[in-house]
């Protein structure tokens, strides 16, 4: 139970950002989550988009460097401590979290972050037998 | 000082004698050529020259020049002078545009490949008693099959250790008591700081090194003599004229003696072409007149240096070359220390990058600052920043291993570096020296 990630790579400079974000508008590709991690020179842009078969495609053309990576998207209560409460589980079993970042839902009083973990599988095992929701493509309705 | 020679009645032959053999070497190639490859046919009747009018030496300025990009053009078998069928062996060097330049061998041309390396062996002290621990890369790179030919040559136990793998380098070194290192200078350094690391400095038999392929300062001879505790000699050629051995070093270590009996040498003003009298500083340009396969007539180098006749105290009586000072195409001096665009490609192919890359030079605080960019592939691409950054610091690392100073690496977005059609722009010298 995975989402699909598209992760680009990024110069680090002024309009990079801009130029990137213009490509997805010109192609009507809607972002529903967005993270970027930084270097002095370069970037990781992480999204995650209405289709991503299209996404990967549209970069491509457009000369970008990106790869697909499975994230798992973990469901909570909008509400204090919840997340506080999935990092608890995940910690308890040493279950080393590589990022992570918040998703836009259209859910009321909820909310879901997306986490990137080495073995999906197994973490996916744990936070359900913990009682965590995980949300899958489908239900975000994402192609 | 007791000399060695391998071939002394050439080694030392009178400067009348060498300069026969040049001669009726020189005409001889260049009927066969007329002849035989109509890519120089092409060229010399371009330039007005008919094989009746080189008659001797004298004439050879009256031949046109050759470039690398002939080379490139020729390939792969425009310039071939023997039939195929007569050659047993290719080797190649890295290209710059992607297409490699190829040089061919019959046995004939293998045996006088291997016979100037020899002559480069015996001059560092080697018979056939010594062990010659050959480091050199084999395969299409020139300098382990030269240096491996040669030490057969001499009847030296010859270890063809190929590049890499320094422990096992070092172990063999120790057991099998390898007196004579042949390897890049780079590497030498590398290996004489990994034994004494090691403490094994008292373990190894080393007596001298025989190193080339790459650019080297004096300071770096001291550093490798002092580590490894032996005499450190120059060796220098390149494939397209056979490979290691065209010149090498004697006990002067004041510059290298080109095996005249079959290359001559010329310095030439690299803007004009115009040759240029001995103990002035330009271009080496090298004609070789006993090759059978590949015979290359007044190969332009690009490399900058000075030819001396003066008298050695080795007794060998043909032409010495400077180390090379520089290129007439794109070398840069970056703290005072040489620095070549394809020395820096060499490290982006060997770590599986793209050969498109960009040097940017640019001075700080009067300390000059090297960076290398380099395009993003998608194979060098991952989610995790951390494994982009380990990959950044691997090459960091590798270059400065070959360069022998530190060169930042910056990733760039793929198709960011300007291409263009044969010579790329690789260099942004922002230092304003000049």
């Amino acid at each position: 139970m995975t989402v699909k990630q598209i992760s680009v790579f990024v110069e680090n400079k002024p309009s990079t950002l801009a130029a990137f974000a213009k490509v997805l508008a010109e192609h009507d590709i809607d972002i529903r989550a967005l993270s970027i991690s930084e270097t002095r020179d370069f970037g990781i842009l992480r999204i995650i988009v209405d289709d991503s078969y299209k996404t990967a495609c549209v970069l491509k053309d457009a000369g970008y460097v990106c790869s697909l990576t499975p994230v798992l998207a973990v469901e909570m209560a909008d509400a204090p401590g919840s997340l506080c409460r999935v990092l608890d589980i995940l910690s308890e079993h040493s279950i080393n979290l590589e990022y992570t970042y918040a998703f836009i839902t259209r859910k009321k009083d909820s909310a879901y972050m997306i986490i990137r973990v080495e073995d999906n599988e197994g973490a996916a095992d744990i936070l359900a037998k913990n009682g965590v929701r995980l949300v899958s493509q489908e239900e975000l309705d994402l192609k | 000082m007791m000399e060695n020679y391998f071939q002394p009645e050439i080694e030392c032959a009178s400067p009348e004698q060498i300069r026969a053999w040049q001669d009726e070497r020189l005409v001889k190639t260049v009927h066969r050529v007329y002849n035989n490859v109509p890519y120089y046919r092409s060229l010399m009747d371009k330039k007005g020259v008919k094989p009746e009018d080189i008659r001797s030496t004298a004439d050879l300025h009256k031949l046109p020049f050759l470039t690398k990009d002939d080379l490139r053009d020729a390939y792969p078998y425009g310039l071939l002078a023997a039939p195929l069928s007569d050659c047993v062996r290719i080797q190649s060097t890295s290209g710059t545009t992607g297409r490699r330049v190829v040089a061919f061998y019959t046995q004939h041309d293998i045996d006088l490949w291997d016979e100037c390396c020899a002559r480069a062996i015996v001059a560092a002290g080697g018979t056939k008693e010594d062990v010659v621990h050959v480091s050199y890369g084999y395969g299409l790179f020139t300098g382990g099959p030269g240096l491996n030919g040669g030490s057969h040559k001499v009847g030296s136990l010859t270890l063809p250790m190929s590049s890499g793998n320094t422990e096992r380098q070092i172990q063999f070194m120790v057991d099998l008591g390898s007196t004579i290192l042949c390897c890049t200078p780079s590497y030498a350094a590398y290996l004489g700081e990994s034994i004494c690391e090691r403490g094994l400095r008292d373990k190894i038999k080393l007596k001298a090194g025989i190193f080339g392929a790459e650019a080297w300062s004096e300071e770096m001879r001291q550093d490798i003599q002092n580590k490894l505790g032996i005499k450190a000699y120059d060796i220098y050629g390149l494939t397209e004229i056979s490979g290691p051995g065209v010149s090498f070093e004697c006990s002067e270590q004041t510059g290298m003696h080109i095996n005249e009996d079959h290359f001559i040498a010329e310095i030439i003003n690299p803007d004009t072409g115009e040759v240029l009298p001995e103990g002035e500083k330009g271009e080496l340009v090298f004609t070789s007149i006993t090759k059978d396969a590949f015979p290359l007539l007044r190969y332009r180098t690009r490399d900058i240096c000075v030819l001396s006749r003066k008298k050695c105290s080795c007794g060998r009586t043909h032409v010495k070359m400077s180390k090379p000072m520089g290129r007439s195409d794109d070398m840069l001096i970056v703290k005072g220390v040489n620095v070549f665009p394809s020395q820096i490609e060499t490290v982006l192919l060997n770590k599986g990058y793209p050969a498109n890359y960009q040097i940017i030079v640019t001075r700080v605080n009067n300390s000059d600052k090297l960076e290398v960019q380099v395009e993003m592939t998608p194979e060098m691409f991952s989610d995790s920043l951390a494994a982009i950054s380990a990959r950044e610091k691997e090459l960091v690392d590798a270059l400065k291993a070959m360069l022998g100073i530190y060169a930042s690496v910056s990733l760039v977005a793929p198709k960011t570096i300007t291409r263009s059609e044969g010579k790329a722009v690789r260099i942004i010298d922002n230092r304003k020296l000049y």
